[in-house]
């Protein structure tokens, strides 16, 4: 309970510094929104290959963003030392992972929303069984929140590491990538057991990056 | 870099660290605080032994740093809110204090404007906010009148004399050596990682609050021991020779 109560104190520390500085909204969803643009722009003349690879390009767009997001989330405890007055807090390890992980999980979860309305519109897709959709990109969401604050914080003691962060993370998210496609595949072509298997490796997948987290976050706040 | 401090620091004591940049101030209280590892020796501070647990003292103490450990984009309300519930204050005892502190530390007329559109002395006003919603019994203060305007240093000595009234300890450093003596009941030099006049005169005869020798120590003269160190080593470059450490930066 004293986990949970923690976590929601930094999670709301989060949400309101994103509410008062817009990153997201002004930011990384103009980012997001402009990449899918630009897929439909590239493809528009291939317009049968621009539906097949829908789901692929919402995801790696959202892969993107998510690396954004977590980078966010990691710099604004970066400026002014504010990582060492967390150091000095009451606040668990454990609890400051999930409560950034929640945070960067709720802005995900907004972004997955309106970039999925506009690959629906644009991309010439439908949508034919929602819910193994709305499972897997929430199993995927997780996945990504958890994944992304552990290695933001890995990263954040380097020098570069703005540039070395979507080094680590990429890679690592490739599971994500690939369940996620698989998932939204079936759920345009109206197959939702297919895409069950490839939500049930999403959950994994988060269940795998959560438990690194609310186990490796204190040691590693303690030596970024 | 710490390369060989004695000094003992009785509870309700205000102890100033004086002395030239790079000397070792600032790594003596972070070492204090519990940020910065020992590399050898002992440590402890408020009862804990640094060289085993650092987390458990943290929370009861208070470190006013060189950053102010504050967010850009949150209010001062907010910064101070979230410094207060981040050691385990309730909600609704959160708002109270940061209500509280925002006035002792005269920034109630910039209570709704974010960090980062403070001046530099609103910004170490906020800074000291922070440190008072922790309700510390051992305050630790690095430089506290730098940036600070007039109005804000007599804040900032009322703040560290009503302190020491309630029976918290003090420790600061500062460069300001007029005024800052006029509000230290003793002054501990350091130079080259080592502390001159770091015990307590009475220290033999007490038992130590808080207290380090050797690289560091802090020690005070309550019935149960607060902090303290021995022959304790800290800093990067631990094989530095002790002349050579003022010319590192802490």
């Amino acid at each position: 309970m004293r986990l949970l109560r923690e976590a929601a104190v930094i999670a709301g520390k989060d949400l309101r510094i994103e509410a008062r500085s817009r990153v997201t909204t002004n930011q990384v969803l103009p980012f997001g929104g402009l990449v899918i643009v630009l897929f439909a722009m590239a493809l528009d003349a291939d317009r049968p290959t621009l539906t097949r690879v829908a789901p692929g390009l919402f995801w790696v767009t959202i892969l993107l963003a998510a690396s954004l997001a977590a980078a966010r989330s990691a710099a604004v405890e970066i400026e002014n030392g504010a990582a060492d007055g967390l150091r000095m807090s009451s606040l668990d390890g454990a609890s400051i992972f999930l409560g950034k992980a929640a945070a960067v999980a709720v802005q995900l979860v907004g972004l997955e929303l309106v970039l999925g309305v506009a690959v629906v519109a644009l991309y010439d897709v439908e949508v034919r069984s929602s819910p193994v959709m709305i499972v897997g990109a929430l199993c995927a969401t997780v996945g990504l929140a958890a994944a992304g604050t552990l290695f933001a914080a890995l990263a954040s003691g380097l020098r570069a590491r703005e540039t070395v962060l979507p080094l680590l993370l990429l890679p690592v998210l490739a599971p994500v990538l690939l369940g996620g496609t698989r998932a939204w595949e079936a759920g345009f072509e109206g197959t939702p057991s297919d895409g069950w298997p490839w939500v049930q490796l999403l959950a994994l997948f988060g269940l795998v990056y959560g438990s690194l987290g609310v186990l490796a976050y204190g040691s590693l706040l303690e030596e970024s | 870099m710490l390369a060989g401090v004695d000094l003992d620091v009785v509870e309700g004591e205000i102890v100033l660290l004086s002395g030239p940049n790079g000397a070792g101030k600032t790594s003596l209280l972070r070492l204090l605080s519990g940020l910065l590892a020992l590399t050898s020796g002992e440590a402890n501070v408020l009862g804990h032994d640094l060289a085993v647990d650092r987390r458990s003292v943290r929370t009861q103490l208070a470190l006013l740093g060189h950053d102010t450990f504050c967010y850009d984009d949150l209010s001062v309300v907010d910064n101070l809110r979230f410094a207060a519930r981040a050691v385990g204050r309730s909600k609704h005892a959160a708002v109270e204090a940061a209500d509280r502190a925002v006035e002792r530390v005269g920034l109630a007329r910039q209570a709704h404007l974010e960090h980062r559109r403070l001046s530099a002395g609103q910004k170490r006003r906020l800074s000291l906010g922070t440190a008072l919603v922790r309700d510390a019994r051992l305050l630790l203060l690095d430089e506290p009148h730098a940036g600070l305007d007039p109005e804000g240093r007599d804040v900032l000595d009322a703040l560290v004399r009503d302190a020491a009234s309630d029976g918290r300890t003090v420790v600061f450093s500062s460069h300001e050596l007029d005024r800052a003596r006029g509000l230290a009941g003793r002054e501990v030099r350091i130079v080259a990682g080592e502390a001159h006049g770091g015990r307590f005169p009475t220290a033999a005869a007490a038992s130590p609050t808080t207290s380090t020798s050797g690289s560091g120590s802090v020690s005070s003269a309550a019935d149960e021991p607060v902090a303290g160190v021995s022959a304790a080593r800290a800093g990067v470059d631990t094989e530095m020779a002790p002349g050579d450490a003022h010319e590192v930066s802490p």
